[in-house]
């Protein structure tokens, strides 16, 4: 079996045979086999009491296994002293866990202070970190009650990062903040990843967020049971049975169309009119509905041709707004600004907001449909006859939509 | 009657303020500093008892029966009960009064101290645990801080309560401001009684303010 990501070669953690029974009798890990490469998110997801806390526990010897062995970076966990080990590996809990009696930086600088770095050089890492995660510097002196609940989120991610270790644990870190927050916070996340290329265990009950976030996604069952363990366009096109089915949703293939760019659609010119041009010279012979520029370029809005004002400029006329898609936008909101476009066409601007031309609704359907047909036949190549066995995540994910 | 109680008043002020009344080995001066001394030892030794034993219940989560039967045990100690037995054991020393102002305070200290352990977020052990902390490090860096609030009040509370029982010193012929009190219960002199009963109140009093206003400023910084 090879495990395979651009530009890194080997498995980071490996979980074999993987045993876990609470004193109480509870089953909560069953014989669990799970490799996960170098780099790159993987998701464990599932319904509570399906044991991924315990799996991820059980990387760092929070929780220790009945039975099996844990490897993190070929070494078996077990066979190492827990207090180092956890020093060496980044963990973030939900609602965050900072202690309330230190500031943010002396937070942030606990791993560092327990490794011995020194105060002056473990302060200087958390002020730089602060950055990173994108607080400002004077939040550094504060105390954790005194932020939101997203900053405390993003100071323990810091806190995590401090000794830059290569693994990166987090338990449902984003499960206390409210919808828009945790949006924010996932983008954060997956351009930090960008730049650090931790190898990142991310566990959630929420099917929407391992999607967003996941290279890979293990999706877990009441009793322990690995289900389905594949990236998120294979897990999407090919569940592997009924539960995986209910437990992705009805929206299964909209979700699908969320991991698939909108840069490979094709694009028409679009007739657009200056915001300055007036009513009266308009023709009507490109089409009903034409697409208003602002002097810049950007998209202003729909204008009506059939029910155009007597007279002043097309800025001034009625709009109805158009959102525009950079090629970045996933196919999943270019189809849903199809439903509210009037015009049936969705407008497509560059990187600095500019209309680049335009996507008729025809042609997004058609390409969600050959991103669904090709998801479904990528997956079909690479899940082989036992895709719940450990993986064979030899898939690339897609490149990611912003 | 009110004319008794306004001249009995007249009296204490008197007596509370007349120079002599403050100086010499019998003066109020040096009876307060015997008071203090007792108390102060008193509830040094019962913080020595009770503290280690308050953190390891509360770190351990072993014995919390102990930790909760303490403190009804602690109220339903008859104090001068104690200091006689001990006394009657022991025979004429400082031992009673010491045994019986310790057993006083060890409940009230045991029992706060494990009540602010307990009180600590599980999640911010685990999260201290889970950075790599060691359990003595998780102790003294995360919890004990964080129950110091709770610690620091058990120890007021117990001060408090042994300045206002150190009165029973003077039951077995020893000094502090129980003096007046037992004294003036032997001569019949209400003034000294009402005397020495105020100065220990006000002891109490002034010494609770000013360990509660150390207490805000010290955990400014804490959420309520």
């Amino acid at each position: 079996m090879t495990l395979y990501r651009p530009g890194k070669g080997h498995l980071m953690i490996q979980f074999d045979a993987v045993h876990k029974r609470f004193p109480n009798g509870t089953t909560a890990v069953h014989d669990l086999s799970l490799e996960m490469p170098e780099g790159g998110v993987t998701v464990l997801v599932g319904s509570s009491g399906c044991g991924k806390t315990t799996t991820l526990r059980m990387v760092n010897r929070m929780v220790e296994p009945t039975s099996g062995t844990i490897r993190v970076g070929g070494k078996d966990v077990l066979a190492q002293d827990a207090a180092e080990l956890r020093r060496s590996i980044g963990y973030v809990i939900q609602q965050a866990g900072l202690f309330p009696h230190r500031t943010v930086l002396d937070n942030i600088s606990t791993v560092p202070l327990l490794l011995g770095w020194g105060r002056r050089r473990a302060r200087a890492r958390a002020a730089e970190l602060l950055e990173t995660v994108g607080l400002a510097a004077d939040m550094g002196k504060r105390y954790p009650h005194q932020l939101s609940g997203g900053q405390q989120q993003r100071v323990g991610v810091a806190r995590a990062l401090a000794a830059d270790p290569p693994v990166l644990l987090m338990d449902e870190p984003f499960g206390a903040v409210d919808p828009v927050v945790r949006t924010q916070l996932q983008d954060e996340l997956l351009r930090l990843q960008k730049e650090l290329s931790k190898t990142i265990v991310f566990v959630t009950h929420d099917i929407d967020e391992a999607v967003r976030l996941g290279d890979r996604i293990a999706i877990f069952r009441t009793g322990g049971h690995l289900v389905q363990y594949a990236p998120p366009a294979e897990l999407l096109a090919h569940p592997a049975d009924d539960f995986v089915t209910d437990f992705l949703g009805a929206e299964r293939e909209l979700k699908l169309l969320s991991l698939t760019p909108l840069k490979d659609v094709p694009q028409a010119p679009a007739a657009t009119l200056p915001a300055d041009e007036p009513v009266s010279g308009i023709s009507r012979s490109d089409g009903r509905w034409r697409l208003v520029t602002s002097a810049a370029g950007g998209p202003l809005g729909w204008l009506d041709t059939d029910a155009l004002p007597t007279s002043g400029t097309t800025g001034e006329a009625p709009l109805r707004p158009a959102r525009a898609l950079r090629d970045t936008d996933s196919l999943l909101s270019a189809l849903n600004e199809t439903i509210a476009s009037p015009s049936g066409f969705v407008a497509r601007v560059d990187a600095d907001g500019t209309v680049t031309g335009v996507t008729a609704r025809e042609e997004i359907h058609a390409h969600a449909n050959a991103a669904h047909a090709a998801a479904g036949a990528a997956a079909a190549r690479t899940a082989g006859p036992d895709s719940t066995a450990p993986v064979t995540a030899t898939a690339t994910p897609a490149e990611r939509p912003a | 009657m009110p004319d008794t109680v306004y001249e009995l008043f007249t009296n204490l002020g008197s007596w509370l303020t007349s120079a002599e009344q403050w100086s010499g080995p019998d003066g109020i001066g040096h009876r307060l500093a015997e008071h203090l001394q007792y108390s102060l030892l008193a509830t040094l030794i019962a913080a020595a008892i009770g503290l280690p034993l308050g953190l390891l219940i509360g770190h351990t989560g072993r014995g919390a029966f102990v930790a909760i039967n303490l403190a009804s045990f602690g109220r339903a100690l008859p104090t001068v009960g104690l200091v006689v037995l001990v006394f009657l054991a022991s025979g004429l020393s400082m031992w009673p009064v010491y045994v019986a102002l310790v057993a006083l305070a060890v409940p009230a200290i045991v029992t706060n101290t494990y009540a602010g352990m307990t009180a600590v977020d599980p999640d911010v052990k685990d999260a201290a645990r889970g950075q790599g902390m060691r359990a003595h490090q998780v102790l003294f860096q995360v919890e004990l801080p964080l129950a110091l609030p709770l610690i620091m009040t058990g120890l007021r509370l117990a001060l408090i309560q042994v300045v206002a029982t150190a009165t029973i010193a003077a039951y077995v012929s020893f000094g502090g401001l129980g003096r007046y009190v037992f004294d003036g219960l032997a001569q019949r002199d209400l003034v000294q009684v009402l005397g020495g009963a105020v100065l220990v109140a006000v002891v109490a009093v002034v010494l609770d303010l000013a360990l509660s206003g150390l207490q805000r400023f010290l955990f400014r910084h804490r959420t309520a």
